[in-house]
């Protein structure tokens, strides 16, 4: 399990989902208290409003600005005695981490929370090798044990509900354990503790690397990331090309943002800086520190006039949780790695195979809410517009749709085939209208109709009773107001100077 | 000054109703208004779903349809919120046209905006003494801003109970070709949407889109319930009805 399977698309992903009453709720209960945990939160703050604007400007800037930051990140880091490496592809991540981990002859790697590594399937690469991937933050560590993928950005197992994770661990145990939070927390602990002391590396994501130093900050509720980062001899950090900010000045702001987009926390419970490995008067830390940094599809958007703005994604996951898809059908079903809003948009730009990744683009109602929770105002709703765009000139939508909105476009473009495609309308629905309804489940009606009821089209329209309305609404008509006249010639006037500054 | 309804599709083919309804709460303030008959629909359908070209042609025909006009207003967010926010991308690359979607967009008002910030009333003498609840569509509240407005309105309503939605802003699941497309996700959607609005036990649903009361309202229909769906100006114009004793 785990694996995508394409075979199957996402109409059929969707149905799993929605035919899956244990995750509907587990989902449902997760992100509703996520979200009004962060509503909460940016209410508490007051200038909410600010903060997004200036998290939008720094991302915005450094992203114009990439190569800069991104130079000077690798000159500092290299600096203070970290490698870093370059890959362009997943594939070519994949080999530059196993060349570490064969060089070191590691038996055992302890991970904290990483995206890119779910982008790079590493754990299956290494476990092909014989090399033991131990997850450690306790949402990816329930997910590898049941074989799964993480279903969600920032709770991996958010599709789970207890029962369930107390069920797997009891598995993994050997005894029964009950359904109780601290019983299974404390089940994970003891089980990683001994991991985290028997690994010969500790392999970590990066939250946010800092050009003007070097260093990079990881955000963690469970201290694992800093368990990764001290114990292992040698650590390896997996980043994406874009997780650059410019300062420790620009951190503050993400430091505020991120944790309340995502949780609704004034803070990470967590926050390790590392500034390169173990120094001579340092007391833990890596002897070795390994840095890949991940384009994989990034350095395409740069540039896009469209598409740029989706690398100021800072992984907070807050429009998952506000997303009304995201809520009924859970992260599996969109069939990537990044899932909700954020993946549908990712997922079609980071993979090359449009005929399988294009249609993601659908799984969205257009409704806004993705980019009104975003923390850095991405606009998210647009950019599915344009990758839908996208499907329609590469000639990726179906027949019967392509001649739907060629009729479509017939009628509305004129007057006369509009008033005549309404006709034929009201002319064809007499057998299927009752009552100003129609029940019936024919043609572009049959899901409609299976859980709703569809209007009929008015006997008469507005158009045909136009005349009648206004010459009764003339008749009747009373005295503009001197000041609402007043104020609409204001407005008019206002118009016309700006036309002529 | 040429103030002109624009009835949009929906409510011109399926619920003119509505439109009605708007025009004569209008005329109640002096508002000498026309209906430029050229006007067909705002091109959303084929937009959202990728067919620029075409929503080009339904862009362009309301354009010219309204080019004379000084005010333009529209009982939907949605359609307005489509003039207004994706009309620029639209004609990113067609400079003469972009000017002339610019200068549409400019005198283009939703219903609520146009009567709480241009005709500045807010209290328009209605009676209703029933039980509502507002279901805020998402392309006026979040493309639009139109947030308060409608509250405001509402608000004033003699009689009038305004019972909270829960989970309010959550979208319907109707997002236009998507409640065809993806129908499964949509109907669990509006199924959920629905439930809360009976939660409410209010009397009358009330909201400023028909493509997304079309969609809770057939909803409740096809459950059986005798909620009443209604369009903001329907509920305020038979409210205005009510207090001058014709109902």
């Amino acid at each position: 399990m785990g694996g995508f399977n394409p075979a199957v698309k996402l109409e059929e992903r969707i149905r799993q989902a929605l035919n899956d009453e244990f995750l509907r709720n587990a989902v449902k209960f997760t992100t509703g208290r996520l979200r009004s945990s962060k509503q909460q939160a940016a209410e508490q703050m007051g200038n909410w409003e600010e903060w997004r604007e200036r998290g939008r400007q720094i991302r915005l800037h450094t992203i114009a600005h990439l190569d800069y930051y991104l130079n000077q990140f690798v000159q500092n880091l290299r600096e203070a005695g970290g490698y870093v490496h370059f890959a362009s592809t997943a594939q070519e991540a994949v080999e530059i981490a196993m060349q570490i981990m064969e060089e070191k002859q590691a038996k055992s790697v302890v991970k904290s929370k990483s995206m890119v590594s779910e982008e790079l399937h590493l754990n299956d690469a290494m476990a092909a090798k014989g090399i033991e991937p131990v997850e450690t933050d306790l949402g990816e560590y329930i997910i590898q044990l049941a074989g799964e993928t993480p279903s969600h950005i920032l709770a991996p197992a958010i599709h789970k509900n207890r029962q369930q994770i107390a069920d797997l661990f009891s598995e993994i145990g050997g005894e029964k354990l009950p359904a109780d939070t601290a019983v299974l927390a404390g089940f994970a602990r003891s089980q990683l503790r001994e991991k985290f002391l028997q690994a010969d590396i500790g392999m970590t994501g990066c939250n946010f690397a800092i050009a003007e130093s070097g260093s990079f900050v990881l955000f963690s509720n469970e201290g694992n990331a800093r368990m990764c980062s001290t114990v292992p001899r040698t650590q390896i950090t997996l980043m994406g090309m874009e997780r650059i900010i410019p300062s420790w000045e620009d951190l503050e702001v993400m430091a505020a943002i991120l944790p309340r987009a995502a949780t609704g926390q004034k803070l990470t419970v967590y926050m390790s800086a590392i500034n390169g490995p173990k120094r001579a008067a340092d007391g833990d830390g890596p002897d070795e520190l390994h840095v890949i940094i991940l384009d994989n599809g990034r350095s395409q958007q740069l540039g896009d006039p469209e598409f740029q703005e989706v690398l100021n994604c800072i992984r907070c996951g807050a429009c998952l949780n506000a997303c009304p898809v995201y809520r009924h059908i859970g992260g599996h079903a969109y069939g990537w790695v990044y899932s909700g809003p954020i993946g549908a948009v990712l997922t079609p730009l980071l993979n090359e195979d449009q005929d399988q990744w294009g249609e993601v683009a659908n799984a969205s109602s257009l409704c806004g809410a993705c980019y009104e929770a975003c923390p850095v105002k991405i606009p998210l709703h647009d950019m599915l517009v344009y990758l839908r765009r996208r499907n329609v000139e590469a000639g990726r939508t179906d027949a019967t749709e392509r001649l739907g909105m060629k009729t479509y476009k017939v009628a509305v473009s004129s007057q006369r085939f509009y008033q005549l495609a309404l006709k034929l309308g009201q002319f064809g629905q007499k057998p299927l209208a009752r009552n100003g309804e129609i029940t019936a489940k024919v043609g572009p009606l049959e899901a409609w109709n299976r859980l709703r009821v569809a209007p009929a089209l008015a006997k008469k329209s507005f158009r045909d009773s136009w005349k009648e309305l206004d010459m009764e609404l003339q008749h009747e008509l009373v005295e503009l107001k001197p000041e609402t006249k007043a104020r609409m010639e204001a407005i008019l006037r206002k118009r016309g100077n700006s036309h002529e500054n | 000054m040429k103030v002109s309804l624009f009835a949009t599709c929906l409510s011109d083919a399926f619920y003119p109703r509505v439109t009605e309804a708007m025009a004569r709460l209008l005329a109640r303030y002096g508002i000498r208004l026309d209906f430029p008959s050229a006007q067909t629909c705002c091109g959303q359908p084929a937009f959202n779903s990728g067919y620029w070209d075409e929503a080009k042609g339904a862009a362009l025909q309301l354009i010219d349809a309204f080019a004379d006009s000084d005010f333009v207003i529209a009982p939907s967010g949605s359609c307005i919120g489509m003039i207004h926010h994706h009309y620029p991308s639209l004609f990113k690359d067609d400079p003469a046209g972009l000017a002339k979607a610019r200068a549409l967009a400019e005198k283009s008002y939703e219903f609520t905006q146009f009567l709480v910030n241009v005709l500045d009333v807010k209290d328009v003498g209605a009676k209703f003494p029933h039980r509502v609840t507002y279901h805020p569509s998402c392309h006026g509240a979040r493309l639009l801003g139109v947030k308060d407005e409608p509250l405001e309105l509402l608000q004033h309503v003699h009689g009038l109970e305004l019972l909270p939605l829960p989970f309010a802003e959550d979208c319907c699941g109707f997002g236009g070709t998507f409640s065809i497309k993806l129908s499964e996700v949509s109907a669990a959607m509006v199924t959920e949407k629905a439930e809360h609005v009976i939660d409410t036990q209010a009397e009358v649903l009330v909201g400023l889109d028909m493509g997304c009361l079309m969609n809770i309202g057939g909803r409740l229909r096809h459950q059986g319930t005798s909620i009443r769906v209604m369009h903001l100006a329907e509920l305020l114009y038979e409210g205005v009805c009510r207090a001058d004793g014709r109902i």
